[in-house]
């Protein structure tokens, strides 16, 4: 059963073969049995998805169900649940609960989803590994002495050792395609705008985006056509319509041209890393796709200004943990000053006090131009180049990462080396388009991701690329020995 | 672009961070070594390009000035630290 995918599930909830309360207890009992291993739910809340599944279970019943309802979810810890502690993986909110609930959980609750928890995560979202919670690293399920990936690292080992059916994640730099290619999963960061971010605990506002970690593409699919859309109460969010994602997903792709960027491929990637991704490539080529060699100048770039650009943002966003209306507050402060200090010095881990204060200098007086606004000039030009590619190609590919999941404590004493592990996530962050990781093999025993890059508001592409590559392969279907 | 113990202590203050002394020289090691890969920035020339705010360059949207808001007072000091007679408490500001 913890096997079967989304669809799968629709599917058996719709003919009744298992009910919503007998698969929500099951995975329940998995995730007490399993999760010690793996760390990879911060707060798993079991009365409150049995009552979801319940009320599932009766609109299964009456004929009214949506296509998610009664499927088990686990949502990361960085979007607010009314009443559930929301902690974004900081001892900033250890003892936070969420009095609303953000746009996206409001969208699974109207469709009738079930939560089955808050997963683990860098703290703020703010790492590349999961080592930077406040609660502690999450094992991969792959090989436990290695990372899952991050920020969204619980919610794919979550879903890697099928302690749920699929998970939410966000990806600010990479934070849901780089945990996926880590630990096999289909995992898709859509446009910028595409899901509200209302809810969403920010990090830098105008790169961070909502999306699905799944078993494969139909269900990333799925997933996104739950998430999607305007919401009034994001003032960035789009009102482009939403389409319905599983709905191209059949499409050949006879005619359907790649680019390959040819700085993603000339240094940088692991030998066993680069055979995988060039065998992936060649499987679209015998589907009939056409291969473009295209050219990305600047994206050499794209790490050097994400590092301005989302520390200032972040150093803004995090400024409003102060300790005066929620969250963490220092014992005796002498005067404001010092509960402010103090408070964040205390609340905030190393990481995150690292990219505030390289935020705040990014920002400071005197420094503003020669930091903040050339990271957004070179931010242009980054944007500028996939413009000019897409004019020649439908879809872009390349590696998600350099190399496959790496030892717990092997980057984290050295924050630039672990910023590197996102070299080829961050341009479509900067660029504000959508991205994809898929399942495409395995270096050493570890899995690869592919990433698949489109242009604005193309999921339907991206994905419809994703799933037809599912239909030839069956790397998706692999699964860590457990 | 290097570091010094003054100038990590002079942006903890901006930030609003107390950090240890004893933890400044790695910050400063640190931040260093970001502001180096970050000086790559300088290799282009950026001189005739707009800055870049937004993905889509889009503009801010407007709404009515309405109030959508209810009165949920208690319901959100629930989350605070300290509260006196339906405020937030902090220590003395005036003397």
């Amino acid at each position: 059963m913890f096997q079967k995918t989304i669809a799968e599930l629709i599917i058996e909830l719709q003919n009744k073969s298992i009910s919503s309360v007998e698969l929500t207890q099951a995975y329940l009992n998995r995730i007490q049995k399993n999760d010690q291993i793996y760390n990879s739910f911060i707060t798993v809340t079991p009365d409150l998805a049995l009552e979801q599944a319940e009320r599932a279970d009766k609109r299964l019943a009456a004929g009214n169900a949506e296509p998610l309802t009664g499927i088990p979810l686990a949502q990361k810890d960085i979007f607010c649940t009314n009443g559930v502690k929301t902690s974004s993986g900081s001892k900033m909110l250890d003892n936070f609960i969420a009095p609303y609930d953000a746009t996206v959980i409001d969208k699974f609750n109207q469709a009738g989803a079930v939560m089955l928890g808050k997963t683990n995560m860098d703290e703020f979202a703010m790492g590349s590994s999961n080592e930077t919670s406040f609660y502690g690293p999450v094992k991969n399920p792959w090989n436990t002495n290695t990372v899952p990936g991050g920020s969204s690292g619980g919610s794919a080992a979550a879903v890697a050792a099928q302690l749920a059916p699929a998970a939410t994640g966000t990806d600010t730099g990479g934070s849901i395609r780089q945990p996926a290619a880590l630990c096999n999963l289909t995992g898709l960061k859509p446009t910028y705008g595409r899901v509200s971010r209302y809810g969403m605990i920010a990090f830098a506002s105008s790169l961070d985006q909502a999306g699905p970690m799944t078993k494969t593409a139909e269900d990333a699919a799925i997933m996104l056509n739950a998430m999607a859309g305007f919401d009034p109460k994001d003032s960035t969010c789009s009102n482009k319509n939403v389409p319905d994602y599983t709905a191209d997903l059949n499409k050949n792709l006879k005619g359907l041209k790649i680019g390959l960027p040819k700085e993603f491929f000339e240094k940088g990637m692991d030998e066993s890393v680069a055979k995988v991704i060039e065998d992936a490539i060649d499987t679209y080529k015998k589907a009939g796709a056409e291969l473009v060699e295209i050219s990305l100048p600047n994206s050499g770039l794209s790490v050097p200004s994400y590092y301005v650009v989302a520390p200032a943002e972040a150093s803004s966003n995090l400024s409003r943990f102060d300790g005066v209306r929620y969250g963490y507050r220092c014992e005796n402060p002498v005067d404001l000053e010092d509960m402010y200090k103090r408070s964040r010095g205390e609340g905030f881990g190393e990481e995150v006090k690292r990219r505030i204060m390289i935020g705040t200098y990014a920002l400071s007086v005197g420094f503003y131009d020669a930091y903040y606004l050339k990271a957004q000039k070179v931010r242009r030009l980054i944007s500028e180049d996939f413009k000019k590619a897409f004019e020649k190609v439908d879809v872009i590919m390349g590696p998600t990462t350099p190399t496959t999941a790496f030892n717990i404590g092997e980057k984290s004493n050295d924050p630039v080396t672990m910023y590197l592990s996102d070299i080829y996530t961050i341009a479509v962050n900067l660029a504000g388009l959508p991205g994809m990781s898929i399942p495409a093999g395995f270096a050493n025993n570890m899995p690869v991701g592919l990433q698949l890059i489109g242009n604005y508001f193309e999921e339907s592409r991206l994905l419809n690329v994703a799933h037809q590559y599912q239909q030839i392969t069956d790397w998706h279907k692999q699964t860590p020995a457990m | 672009m290097s570091l010094h113990k003054s100038d990590v202590e002079k942006i903890a203050h901006l930030a609003r961070l107390s950090i240890n002394e004893d933890d400044i020289p790695s910050y400063a090691d640190n931040l260093s070594n970001i502001l180096k890969l970050v000086d790559q920035l300088n290799t282009v020339d950026t001189s005739d390009i707009s800055p870049m705010a937004h993905p889509q360059d889009a503009a801010q949207r407007l709404r009515e000035d309405e109030v959508t808001e209810t009165d949920q007072r208690d319901h959100f000091l629930k989350n605070a630290p300290k509260t006196a007679d339906g405020l937030f408490l902090v220590p003395k500001v005036i003397e």
